[in-house]
C-alpha cells in the first residue's frame, strides 16, 4: 500500500497517521453518541413500527398501526383527538415563538441602547431567566395565579373566573407560562446580532426612505437574521416538545404533545405509540423550521 | 562577479496545485548566502505559498528545495534551520515576551542557561530587552513586530523567512522600520527573504528582487535592474508608474503615437510596447534627439516634485518642483534612447 | 423620537416584569408564615430551616449535585476531545457532514425525544446488566449525552478562533507533536474548556425531561421534587427551596459574566 507523506500545518506524516490520530481523538465521543444518540435514535424509529403486548411490553411487529391510531382510526371509527393535539401543539408553538419575537426586538433594542456601563447589568437581568430551572419559573406561575392573588382577583372582578378559583387550567394560563418561560431563549441569541448591528446602516435606511417597515425590513431584520434564526430554533424545538407548562398550567383540557409522549411512557406504558408520536413530532419541528428557514445553518448559542 | 558567493537556496522546478488551482507553476530560483532577497507581487499570486514551502508549511506538488547542496523537501518545518516571521506574528498570547522568544530554545530542549543567555541577547539586539515580562498584547504593532524577529532570531537560522511584516503597521512607521531591517540583515549577515506586495518596500529592502504574476516569476534582479529594466508590462507596470507606448519596428527605432523614437537595441517583436519611466523624460524648449513637442494637460504637486500629463499620448512627465509649468505650456520632451525599455510581447 | 423610545422602554419593562415578577412572587411566599392558602401573614425564615431537616430534599440536593459534578466531568473530557478530532483533521466533506449532524442532533432534537428514545436502550441495556436499572447511572448517561455536544461546539469555536497560525508557528520553532499539545493548544482552550464545562454544569442543573424520564425510585433531583410536589400538593418549603435555587443561579450567572468578561 502506498504511504502518501504530507504536511499537515508543518507537521509530516502521512495520510493514515493523521487519520489514526484523528480517529484516536473522535473515539470516545463517536462511541458515546452512537450508543446513546445514534441508535437510541434508529432504535425509536422503528419503535413506531412496532406494536405494544397486553402487559406494555413491546411486540416487534411491523405495522402503521401507531401511526393511523395517531390520525385518529380506532376500532370505534375516526376521532380527530390526536390530530387536535397535534394541531394545537403546533399553533400553541407558533404563537409563542411569534409573541417572543415580538416582545424581543424591543428588549434587545432597549438592552443594547444602555450605556456601555450598566448593560452589563441588564444584559445579566436577560441571562438569569434564561438559567433558571423551567420547573421553578412555571410553579411560579401557578402561584401566581392561584386563587385569592391579584391576578385571580382581577379575572373575578372582571367576571370571567368565578370567586375563588384560579386562572389554571387554561389557555391563558399556558400561553403565559409558555411566554415568559421561553423567551429568553429567543431574546439572548436575538441580542448577540443586535449588539453587533451597524447602526449606521439604519440611519441611512431612515435617510432614504422614512417608512419605519421597510427601516425594519431592509435594514435593521437582514443583520439581525443569524441570531434570530438561532432564536427561533432555540424556541420552536422546546416549544413544541414541552411538557412542564402545560401539565402545571394546562391541565387535562389543554393538552400537548409533550404531555401525549409523556403518557405513554409514564402510565400508558405504551413506547411504541408514544415513539410514533415522537415521530410526528420530530416531522411537525422540522416543518415549523422549514417556515423560517434562513441561510446560516450554524448554530451558536454561546 | 569574480567571488561567487555561496549558493545558499534553490528553489528548483516548484509547482504546486490546490486541487485544480494551480498557485505555482515551475518555479526556478537560487538565493544566495547572505542576500536579502524579495518575493514581490500582488495578493494571490503564489508568493506566500511559496514562502511556505521553503518554511516547510506546505509541501510543493513537485520540485524540489535545496539548502547548502542538501534536498529538504521531505523535512517537516521542525527539521528545517529557517524561521519564519509570520503575517499575524502568530505570537503565542499565554506567553510572555521572554517566553516567545525563548519557545524555540526550549522546544529543542536548551541547557536553561543558555536559553536565558540568547534570549536576552536577541532582545537586547532588537532593543526589546525592556519589555521581557510583559504579554504580547500590551505592546503596539511595531514591538511586537520585533518580537516576532527575535523569537525567529534567537534560533540562528539560515535562512530567516517575512510574510508581509510591514502589513499591520503604518505607513510612517513601515518607511522607518523597511530601514531597520535593511540594517539588521547586513549587520547580522543572514539571508533573508522577504514577502511583500510593497514595491517601494522591496526596493528599499532587497538585494535581488523576484516578480512574480500568477504563480510564475516573471523577472529576478537587482531592485535598479527590475525597476528600470522591466521585461514585460506587469513589472514595468508594478514598479511604480510607467509611459507603456504602442510601438512598431521600423528601421532604426518604433513609430509610436508620439513619432518616431529611436532605440540602442531593436526590439524582436514587429509590433509591441516601450516603455520609459516619467522621471527620465527630460524637459526641455528646443527639440533633442527623439524629441516629442508636447502640451502641458495637467500638473499635480508632489511637494518634492511635480507630476505633469502631457499630450500627445498622455506622457506622464516628473520633474524638479522648482520648475514651474502652467496648464497649457508648450514644451519639448526628450525621450533618451537609453532608457527606453522594449518590452516582450 | 421621545415618543418612539418611551414605547420601546414601557414594552422592555413589561417584558422583563413578566420574566421577574413570578420570581419574586415564590421568595415572597417563602417568608410567608401561613402554611396553606395564600393569604399573607408574617414574615418567618422557618420554611428556609426546616429545608436542613428534610432528608428527602438534603438527598435531591447531593444526587443535584453528584449528578452535574460527574456528567460535567465526563462530557468535558469527551466534548473537547472530539472538538479537537473534528477541526484539526483533514476530513473528508464527508466525514465533516456527519460529525456536524451529530453535534448539531442533539440541539435541535426536542428534549422529550431523546429522553424516550434513552428509556427504549436503557430498557433493552437492562437485560445485559443491571447497571442500567433506573437511577443515577441511566441519568448521568443522558445528561452526558447531550452535554457532550454543548461542550464540543463551545471548544470547537475556540479553536476556530485561536486559529492554526500559532500551531505552525509552533512547529516552525522546532515543537514536536506533544510540545504543541501542551504548551500552546492546551493553554490557549482552556477558557473554551471550562465555558464548555460551566454550560455543561447549568444544562445539568437546569434539565428536568431527560432526568425526568430516566431517574429510579432513589434518584431525586431538585427538579425532579419540586414537580412531584406541585403534584402532591404545595408545601411552603418548596417556596423556600425555588427560591434558594434561583439565588444560586444568580450567583452562578454574575461569576460566569464575570470571568467571560475579563478575557
Amino acid at each position: 500500500m502506498k504511504q502518501n507523506t504530507i504536511l499537515w500545518h508543518g507537521e509530516m506524516t502521512t495520510e493514515r497517521a493523521l487519520t489514526r490520530r484523528g480517529m484516536s481523538f473522535l473515539s470516545s465521543g463517536i462511541f458515546w453518541l452512537t450508543a446513546f444518540l445514534v441508535l437510541p435514535s434508529l432504535i425509536f424509529v422503528v419503535l413506531s413500527f412496532a406494536e405494544r403486548g397486553v402487559y406494555g411490553e413491546v411486540i416487534w411487529n411491523f405495522s402503521f398501526d401507531n401511526y393511523k391510531r395517531l390520525a385518529g382510526f380506532s376500532s370505534f371509527g375516526w376521532t380527530p383527538d390526536y390530530l387536535l393535539i397535534l394541531g394545537r401543539s403546533v399553533v400553541v408553538s407558533l404563537v409563542t415563538t411569534l409573541v417572543s419575537i415580538l416582545l424581543s426586538y424591543p428588549l434587545t433594542f432597549f438592552i443594547a441602547s444602555r450605556p456601555a456601563r450598566n448593560r452589563f447589568v441588564w444584559l445579566v437581568i436577560l441571562i438569569i431567566p434564561f438559567w433558571t430551572n423551567i420547573v421553578i419559573r412555571t410553579y411560579a406561575w401557578f402561584l401566581l395565579l392561584s386563587p385569592d392573588l391579584p391576578f385571580a382577583r382581577f379575572a373575578t372582578f372582571l367576571g370571567f373566573i368565578p370567586d375563588g378559583s384560579s386562572l389554571y387550567p387554561s389557555a391563558f394560563a399556558v400561553y403565559i407560562g409558555m411566554i415568559s418561560d421561553y423567551l429568553p431563549f429567543l431574546a439572548l441569541p436575538l441580542y448577540s446580532s443586535v449588539e453587533r448591528m451597524d447602526w449606521a446602516l439604519v440611519e441611512a435606511a431612515q435617510d432614504l426612505y422614512a417608512s419605519r417597515y421597510r427601516v425594519f425590513m431592509q435594514a435593521i431584520l437582514p443583520q439581525t437574521a443569524p441570531g434570530l434564526t438561532v432564536g427561533i430554533i432555540l424556541t420552536l424545538v422546546p416549544t413544541m416538545a414541552t411538557f412542564v407548562v402545560p401539565d402545571l398550567l394546562g391541565g387535562a383540557k389543554y393538552m400537548l404533545v409533550g404531555n401525549l409522549i409523556q403518557q405513554q411512557f409514564g402510565t400508558s406504558r405504551d413506547w411504541p405509540f408514544g415513539a410514533a408520536i415522537s415521530m410526528a413530532l420530530m416531522l411537525l419541528t422540522l416543518l415549523s423550521m422549514r417556515i423560517y428557514r434562513r441561510k446560516g445553518n450554524t448554530v451558536d448559542i454561546i | 562577479m569574480n567571488d561567487q558567493p555561496q549558493k545558499n537556496l534553490i528553489i528548483r522546478d516548484i509547482t504546486k496545485s490546490f486541487g485544480s488551482v494551480t498557485a505555482l507553476k515551475r518555479v526556478d530560483l537560487e538565493v544566495r548566502q547572505g542576500e536579502f532577497f524579495t518575493l514581490l507581487g500582488p495578493s494571490g499570486c503564489g508568493k506566500t505559498t511559496l514562502l511556505r514551502i521553503i518554511a516547510g508549511l506546505e509541501q510543493p506538488s513537485s520540485g524540489a528545495i535545496i539548502l547548502t547542496g542538501k534536498d529538504i523537501t521531505a523535512l517537516p518545518a521542525t527539521k528545517r534551520n529557517v524561521n519564519t516571521v509570520f503575517q499575524s506574528y502568530a505570537l503565542f498570547p499565554h506567553l510572555s515576551i521572554f517566553e516567545n522568544v525563548a519557545f524555540g530554545l526550549r522546544s529543542r530542549k536548551f541547557p536553561e542557561q543558555e536559553v536565558r543567555k540568547k534570549v536576552s541577547d536577541t532582545l537586547e539586539l532588537l532593543e526589546m530587552y525592556p519589555m521581557r515580562n510583559r504579554s504580547p498584547e500590551q505592546l503596539s504593532g511595531g514591538q511586537k513586530q520585533r518580537v516576532a524577529i527575535a523569537r525567529a532570531l534567537v534560533n540562528e537560522p539560515d535562512i530567516l523567512l517575512l510574510d508581509e511584516p510591514m502589513s499591520a503597521l503604518d505607513a510612517k512607521l513601515r518607511a522607518q522600520v523597511q530601514e531597520e531591517l535593511r540594517r539588521l540583515q547586513r549587520r547580522l549577515g543572514t539571508t533573508f527573504i522577504l514577502v511583500t506586495h510593497d514595491q517601494a518596500e522591496a526596493l528599499v529592502c532587497s538585494d535581488r528582487i523576484a516578480v512574480i504574476e500568477a504563480g510564475e516569476v516573471v523577472q529576478c534582479g537587482t531592485p535598479l535592474e527590475v525597476y528600470d529594466f522591466p521585461r514585460n508590462r506587469f513589472v514595468a507596470e508594478f514598479l511604480g508608474a510607467a509611459n507603456l507606448l504602442q510601438a512598431r519596428r521600423v528601421n532604426g527605432g518604433v513609430e509610436t503615437e508620439v513619432g518616431f523614437l529611436s532605440l540602442n537595441k531593436q526590439p524582436e517583436w514587429p509590433e509591441g510596447l516601450v516603455a520609459i519611466r516619467p522621471e527620465w523624460i527630460r524637459v526641455g524648449s528646443e527639440p533633442s534627439v527623439n524629441g516629442v513637442h508636447a502640451t502641458v494637460q495637467d500638473i499635480v504637486y508632489r511637494g518634492t516634485n511635480f507630476d505633469l500629463t502631457m499630450s500627445p499620448g498622455a506622457l506622464r512627465v516628473r520633474t524638479n518642483a522648482f520648475k514651474n509649468f502652467k496648464i497649457g505650456d508648450q514644451v519639448w520632451l526628450e525621450l533618451p534612447p537609453a532608457e527606453l525599455v522594449v518590452l516582450e510581447g | 423620537m421621545k415618543k418612539r423610545h418611551l414605547v420601546l422602554q414601557s414594552i422592555s419593562l413589561f417584558t422583563i416584569g413578566m420574566l421577574y415578577l413570578p420570581l419574586f412572587g415564590i421568595a415572597v411566599f417563602s417568608v410567608n408564615s401561613a402554611k396553606h392558602g395564600w393569604v399573607w401573614q408574617e414574615f418567618t425564615m422557618k420554611w428556609y430551616t426546616g429545608l436542613l431537616h428534610n432528608n428527602y430534599i438534603l438527598e435531591a440536593a447531593w444526587n443535584t449535585l453528584t449528578l452535574a459534578v460527574v456528567s460535567t466531568l465526563v462530557s468535558t473530557v469527551i466534548g473537547t476531545l472530539l472538538a479537537i478530532g473534528i477541526s484539526r483533521f483533514p476530513w473528508g466533506s464527508r466525514t465533516n457532514g456527519f460529525l456536524g449532524l451529530m453535534l448539531n442532533f442533539p440541539v435541535v432534537i426536542p428534549d422529550i425525544v431523546m429522553a424516550g428514545s434513552l428509556v427504549v436502550v436503557f430498557a433493552i441495556l437492562r437485560s445485559v446488566s443491571d447497571v442500567f436499572q433506573p437511577g443515577m447511572v441511566t441519568m448521568t448517561i443522558g445528561h452526558i449525552t447531550f452535554q457532550i455536544a454543548f461542550v464540543a461546539l463551545v471548544v470547537r469555536s475556540r479553536l476556530v478562533s485561536i486559529g492554526t497560525d500559532l500551531e505552525e508557528a509552533a512547529r516552525d520553532l522546532f515543537a514536536d507533536n506533544w510540545y504543541v499539545m501542551r504548551r500552546v493548544i492546551f493553554p490557549l482552550l482552556l477558557p473554551g474548556i471550562v465555558a464548555g464545562g460551566m454550560l455543561a454544569f447549568t444544562l445539568s442543573l437546569d434539565d428536568f425531561v431527560i432526568s425526568f424520564f430516566t431517574s429510579g425510585p432513589t434518584s431525586q433531583t431538585l427538579p425532579l421534587y419540586i414537580y412531584s410536589a406541585v403534584r402532591r400538593g404545595v408545601t411552603p418549603q418548596i417556596h423556600a427551596l425555588s427560591t434558594i435555587i434561583v439565588l444560586i443561579t444568580v450567583i452562578l450567572v454574575v461569576l460566569a459574566e464575570r470571568i467571560s468578561r475579563k478575557k
